[in-house]
């Protein structure tokens, strides 16, 4: 996105109109989130001076957010010191269902905000020990459209998309699935029950996304749970080492 | 929904880039916004003149460029419009592409007194 910023004023004197005050154009050329950007980079550096590996998990409600969490805490036990931030409009059930598993948890209600941004993951970080954390999970809100644009300061993007959704989705919400690091694919056990191509489904996002990674998993089977778990380390070990 | 959090972001964004010019009013503001973000203009207007009562831009007029979602062939190398359903190259059919544009959401300028 535009990052440039030209602080150059034009003015226009308009001199005919007495009396008026003096007419100008600014060129701002500025994103328009760029204060969120500022925030997501000191959220960065924080992490980074923590050695805190940070994954931005989206997707709509009720794709299973919350469930890969819980796959991915037993998955990890006693190998990696994990945190996690969960992201609702209201309530608290997620962090208490996290809670029980004796890992920290911050709860984040953003009051209506569709998504969270990088001042909430801001505050949030302040309450966490980030100094006994290697990897934070951020659960966003359920959404495919808001989360995509609010960067947090987060290392990787991970887009869940399950098979009760449909497979044309990417056609739906393009800047989502043009932005994720990756994708998974969740509740495939469900694939003899209902229509969702998943061959097309993966074909159109790299389509569109390069470099994306995809995984078919089942939180309620385990299914694809060891691979997405073995990538998750290996891209925690490329950014600070075994 | 996002449009709220967006609108915000711009009018602080706004007010800034006038107050260090020293302004007394904000007259238009110039928006560059991509297809693909999903930005409804109306949504922005109607936030907008909620958000900027009592603030030098008050009353500003909004003016927003739209800009299409263009992709680039990753095969052929050409540029084509990006249509809803079919994100296929029209020239060889390749359903590999990069976007090029429609993700922009920047403030172009803004015209001042």
């Amino acid at each position: 996105m535009l990052q440039r910023f030209f602080a150059t004023l034009r003015m226009t004197e308009n001199k005919e109109l007495e009396g008026e005050l003096l007419q100008m154009e600014i060129k701002v050329l500025k994103d328009i989130l760029d204060a969120n950007e500022q925030i997501a980079e000191r959220n960065r550096q924080l992490l980074d001076s923590n050695s805190v590996f940070a994954v931005n998990l989206m997707s709509t409600p009720g794709a299973g957010k919350t469930s890969l969490i819980l796959q991915t805490l037993k998955e990890l036990k006693g190998e990696t010191k994990i945190g996690v931030i969960e992201g609702d409009v209201s309530s608290s059930l997620d962090a208490e269902v996290i809670g029980k598993e004796g890992v920290p948890v911050i709860q984040i209600n953003t009051g209506g905000e569709c998504h969270l941004d990088a001042n909430m993951l801001s505050s949030a970080l302040n309450a966490l020990p980030l100094q006994d954390i290697g990897l934070l999970l951020i659960e966003n809100v359920g959404n495919l459209v808001c989360p995509a644009e609010f960067a947090l300061g987060e290392n990787k993007k991970v887009l869940i998309s399950s098979i009760p959704e449909g497979d044309d989705k990417p056609f739906k919400y393009p800047l989502m699935f043009h932005t994720v690091d990756a994708v998974l694919i969740n509740k495939i056990d469900l694939l003899p029950y209902l229509k969702f191509d998943t061959a097309v489904f993966s074909q159109v996002i790299k389509g569109i996304n390069e470099k994306v990674e995809i995984f078919q998993i089942s939180c309620a089977t385990g299914q694809g749970i060891e691979q997405w778990v073995s990538w998750l380390q290996s891209q925690m070990n490329q950014r600070y080492g075994g | 929904m996002h449009e709220l959090a967006i609108t915000k972001s711009m009018l602080d964004l706004v007010l800034g880039q006038a107050e260090k010019a020293e302004a007394k009013e904000v007259g238009q503001i110039n928006l560059v916004i991509g297809e693909m973000c999903g930005v409804v203009d109306e949504c922005v207007q109607f936030y907008f003149n909620f958000l900027s009562q009592g603030t030098i831009a008050e009353g500003a007029a909004l003016s927003f460029t739209m800009v299409p979602t263009m992709a680039r062939c990753r095969v052929c190398d050409k540029p084509f419009e990006l249509k809803e359903f079919d994100w296929t190259c029209p020239y060889c059919q390749g359903d590999k592409i990069e976007i090029i544009a429609g993700k922009e959401l920047f403030v172009e300028s803004i015209e001042v007194k």
